[in-house]
């Protein structure tokens, strides 16, 4: 074999093979009826060093380009400290099963109780569970828990003001469970008020799913909706950035049921897309409706505190199809990487980011506008750290110039407006930087022009 | 500080005014949030802890240790294939060319993670014998979710309505019912014959147009081959169902046979099993879906697409197909996984990776008949990857599985699987891997002698395992009953 990944010699292979009473590996496989046997070569590569490995992702890498982001729309460029990564690359974390066994698992279950506890505290909610694929999908569970919660009722309504990659996933999942969502239009950036207020009136809906910020990035206020969602037997759903939480209203102080979202923004590197973290969290008497992992606090046998997954009898292991979901696992590891975050910035670390975030943004905005080819597209809407603005110009070409100047200004939504994010990773040097970049490109089409 | 009997909370070691992080001056503070409306700010900061850089490091450090992992020692997780992780696949999925890429950034600023995600899609549609691959979805229960997704896309293409039901041996995970109700389809339970393989005369009757499917795991959770996969097949192709592979127990088939080649239509793999990513206490995984030729417009969007050129020029796209089910996931899926599981198949090779299935095999037998004469073995023959034993042959101790599994954690192994299947009383699940040494595997059959022994001579002892780990069994009646899930509930009870 002569592998390091395989330990055995000849002789050892022909030992057990003995013990098995067996005279060859391929004996071992005489119950598979030899025309379902595969003997043909795989299409793979070669075997490779790990000197090669290295020198083939490093060439892969070149295929990249690490661009200065100004770009969000649900993943975020934010700072995390060194201790985070290190913490999470410890083996005892990373190479450990769920926690199952709870006497030699008391590391995992500890952390996941400290990030639940964590979650409520950002969110206000009561309860929280062990964490979720990511926020769009955690979404998608918090409408299917919506309907089972309302028994008789199998309609969603949804805001046009939510991110729309998060209305996908949840319009799938509702398409194959059998739920009609139905949307709340956008007017002028905000959830049309008049529109939620006609159709949650008709009485069946069993919830409403709502954005804070919304993907414009606005901060929308909903006063009332929920005394609105709860007099006509609806929940209220919250789809949140994490990050944000740290100062805006919270979804318990919105009076919401349900709180979403992804936990990216809590310093999670963008990673192409993933691994990331959902959240969920909700009342303490909607808890036996929750998907997912729970862990509690009890006692061991010496009386010592100690953690374990709890309320079991709603999983998929146990109720098998009567189970409140078909999640098995959480996000574990990336739930750690969260709660060291948030154990690092703590209340006040986390303000900061929020500051610089808006402080850079609503610069950027100003120094764009600025420019006489640019306004804000909601200009009378308060935003935290990401915005729309309109050009005059061709956004697809301005997008290209200044993509080849290493900045990924914004995402295109239409051929008049960008979404474009400031986190507190982009120094005024960078925001400057593309300020200039974006002048350059005025003067290159005015010279055209003339 | 105690470390091995160390459980404070963060929140306990909390002092206002520390801090464990550095940020740069705000050069644009008079760009400030206070001119936000104050009726959308919080009315109270969040309760977060105030700790300062070297308390978080000891504190996460001690927890580590009342941790076990695959590194810390042996695993023989029935089930969950709990194979050495390798270092070079962390080196890799940390490689900065990649970590800092956005997921909507300019497609020509990111071909080289496009590359990774399609080059292992092709290389799990050679090992598995699919057509077209796709790496969003998150987990095996999510990729199952998605896989049964495609099977109702394919049969409402056709226009066909009334399959609503799926078929589910009794011996299947849980998850597979479970996204079948989810997926919005009924689960048909068929039987097992007293063998563990599925009973086909059960299923015959069970055969109608209102089956959209089947779900299996081959070999299924006993861990004997489906010797009649290829009749079952066919029974449920022709009342016009598909066939779905639970891809759970994928690691003793590799090098030896491929789902698609045995009948199956719709699979998915766990890439934290089979392809060595680690479990991370839970997640992130990542669960492929492979689907044979002519479902592959049905997949999940977006979709990695490759374009050919002239000159064996080709680039990567994202695309978005009019046929497909939907999205099912934020972005690409879990891509820092797949960068994991991709440096695993390159680590190995076309050559190597034949090994898996049968060594894995041969460590299960031969732990499998170097106990027997002590555990009840209640399915003669050749396993593959795992096995079941029914609890200690001698039942008259009063000692059980849960007791065994117990005891093997004073011995510094984690437990097998236990309870699992539901076809036993007193199952006992053992999935060694082909990582382990015989060495390895003679000290954890060492071991499960003397606990077969210590039930015989001290009962009590077994019974009120374990003795040495940094807690004792513990009270989940009382954790269920009165559940207390964060500090602030904590803290109030205290």
């Amino acid at each position: 074999m002569n592998h390091k990944f395989f330990p055995h010699t000849d002789e050892d292979i022909r030992s057990m093979l003995d013990k098995c009473g067996e005279r060859s590996l391929d004996d071992l496989y005489k119950d598979v009826p030899s025309e379902l046997v595969f003997k043909r070569e795989y299409e793979l590569p070669e075997a490779m060093s790990e000197v090669e490995i290295r020198r083939y992702f490093d060439e892969l890498g070149t295929y990249n380009t690490q661009l200065t982001c100004f770009a969000g729309a649900g993943c975020y460029d934010h700072y995390a400290p060194a201790v985070v990564a290190d913490i999470i690359r410890r083996s005892e974390f990373l190479t450990s099963y769920t926690p199952y066994q709870a006497e030699i698992s008391q590391g995992t279950l500890q952390y996941i109780f400290e990030f639940q506890s964590m979650m409520t505290e950002l969110t206000g909610m009561e309860v929280s569970n062990a964490s979720m694929y990511d926020g769009a999908t955690a979404t998608a569970e918090a409408m299917m828990m919506a309907v089972a919660n309302a028994k008789k009722r199998n309609k969603v309504l949804i805001s046009d003001t939510v991110n729309p990659i998060v209305t996908r996933v949840v319009e799938t999942y509702a398409k194959f469970h059998g739920v009609e969502v139905e949307h709340i239009a956008a007017k002028d950036g905000v959830t049309d008020r008049a529109e939620f207020e006609r159709k949650i009136a008709q009485g069946d809906a069993a919830g409403v799913i709502v954005a804070s910020p919304n993907f414009f990035g606005i901060v929308e206020d909903y006063t009332g909706w929920a005394n609105l969602c709860h007099d006509n037997k609806a929940l209220l759903i919250m789809n949140c950035v994490a990050s944000t939480l740290g100062v805006l209203r919270s979804p318990a102080e919105w009076g919401a049921d349900i709180a979403v979202g992804d936990g990216q923004s809590l310093g999670i590197p963008m990673n192409f897309g993933g691994p990331y973290v959902g959240f969920l969290c909700t009342s303490k008497k909607l808890i036996r409706k929750m998907p997912g992992r729970i862990v509690g606090a009890t006692t061991d046998l010496d009386g010592k505190r100690t953690f374990v997954l709890t309320l079991q009898a709603r999983e998929q292991h146990i109720r098998r199809e009567k189970a409140t979901s078909n999640i098995c696992s959480n996000q574990s590891l990336m739930a750690l990487y969260v709660t060291v975050y948030l154990s690092l910035m703590g209340k006040q670390g986390l303000r900061e980011v929020n500051e610089m975030s808006y402080s850079g943004a609503h610069y950027l905005a100003e120094k764009l506008t600025e420019t006489g080819h640019f306004h804000l597209t909601y200009p009378d809407k308060p935003f935290l750290n990401e915005f729309v603005i309109n050009t005059d110009l061709d956004v697809q070409q301005i997008q290209e110039w200044t993509v080849d100047e290493d900045f990924q200004f914004g995402l295109r939504l239409d051929d008049h407006n960008i979404l474009v994010c400031v986190t507190e990773m982009r120094s005024k040097a960078e925001i400057d930087a593309l300020v200039e970049s974006v002048k350059q490109y005025i003067e290159f089409i005015n010279d055209q022009q003339d | 500080m105690n470390n091995v009997f160390y459980g404070k909370l963060i929140f306990e070691l909390s002092r206002e005014g520390r801090r464990g992080y550095s940020l740069p001056k705000n050069e644009l503070a008079s760009y400030s949030m206070t001119d936000m409306p104050n009726a959308l700010l919080r009315e109270q900061d969040p309760g977060l802890p105030e700790v300062d850089e070297l308390t978080v490091v000891r504190h996460y450090t001690n927890m580590s240790n009342n941790n076990f992992g695959v590194d810390t020692g042996y695993y023989p997780l029935g089930s969950c294939t709990m194979k050495y992780n390798p270092k070079i696949n962390e080196e890799i999925a940390v490689h900065r060319a990649f970590t800092g890429l956005h997921p909507l950034q300019d497609i020509d600023t990111v071909q080289g993670a496009l590359e990774v995600y399609y080059k292992l899609q092709q290389s799990l549609a050679t090992l598995a014998g699919m057509k077209e691959f796709t790496l969003n979805p998150y987990a095996g229960a999510h990729g199952e979710l998605t896989g049964l997704m495609v099977m109702r896309s394919y049969h409402a293409s056709r226009g066909d309505d009334k399959r609503t039901k799926v078929i589910v041996p009794d011996s299947a995970h849980g998850t597979n019912p479970a996204s079948a109700a989810v997926c919005g389809l009924d689960v048909v339970v068929v039987k097992s014959r007293p063998d563990g393989t599925v009973d086909v005369d059960d299923l015959r009757p069970l055969l109608d147009d209102t089956i959209a499917g089947m779900m299996m795991t081959n070999p299924n959770t006993l861990g004997i081959f489906e010797h009649s996969i290829a009749e079952i097949a066919k029974l449920v192709h022709d009342c016009g169902g598909l066939m779905y592979y639970d891809g759970a127990n994928l690691n003793p088939m590799l090098g030896k046979v491929r789902p698609g080649d045995i009948g199956f239509d719709i699979m998915h793999i766990n890439l934290h099993k089979t392809f060595s990513t680690p479990h991370g206490g839970g997640g992130p995984g990542s669960g492929p879906v492979g689907v044979r030729e002519g479902l592959e417009q049905f997949l999940p969007s977006p979709r990695v697409i490759r374009i050919d050129g002239d000159d064996d020029c080709y680039e990567y796209n994202i695309d978005f197909g009019k046929d497909s089910l939907g999205s099912i996931s934020g972005f690409l899926g879990n891509f820092g996984v797949m960068m994991r599981a991709y440096t695993y198949i390159l680590t190995l090779g076309r050559d190597q990776v034949k090994n898996v299935g049968p060594l894995a095999t041969l460590n299960a037998n031969y732990i499998k008949e170097s106990l027997k004469d002590v555990y009840e073995l209640p399915i003669e023959g050749v396993c593959k990857h795992e096995f079941v034993f029914d609890g200690l042959k001698d039942k008259s101790t009063g000692v059980t599985t849960l007791d065994v599994a117990k005891r093997l954690l004073d011995y510094g192994y984690h437990a097998p699987t236990i309870y699992f299947p539901l076809l036993f009383h007193e199952a006992l699940m053992i999935e060694p891997t082909e990582n382990e040494s015989k060495e390895t595997l003679d000290g954890f059959i060492d071991v499960m002698r003397k606990i077969a022994q210590e039930a015989k001579d001290d009962p009590e002892m077994v019974k009120s395992a374990p003795h040495t780990t940094p807690v004792r069994r513990l009270d989940d009646t009382k954790a269920a009953l009165h559940p207390i899930v964060t500090y602030r509930e904590l803290a109030a009870e205290q």
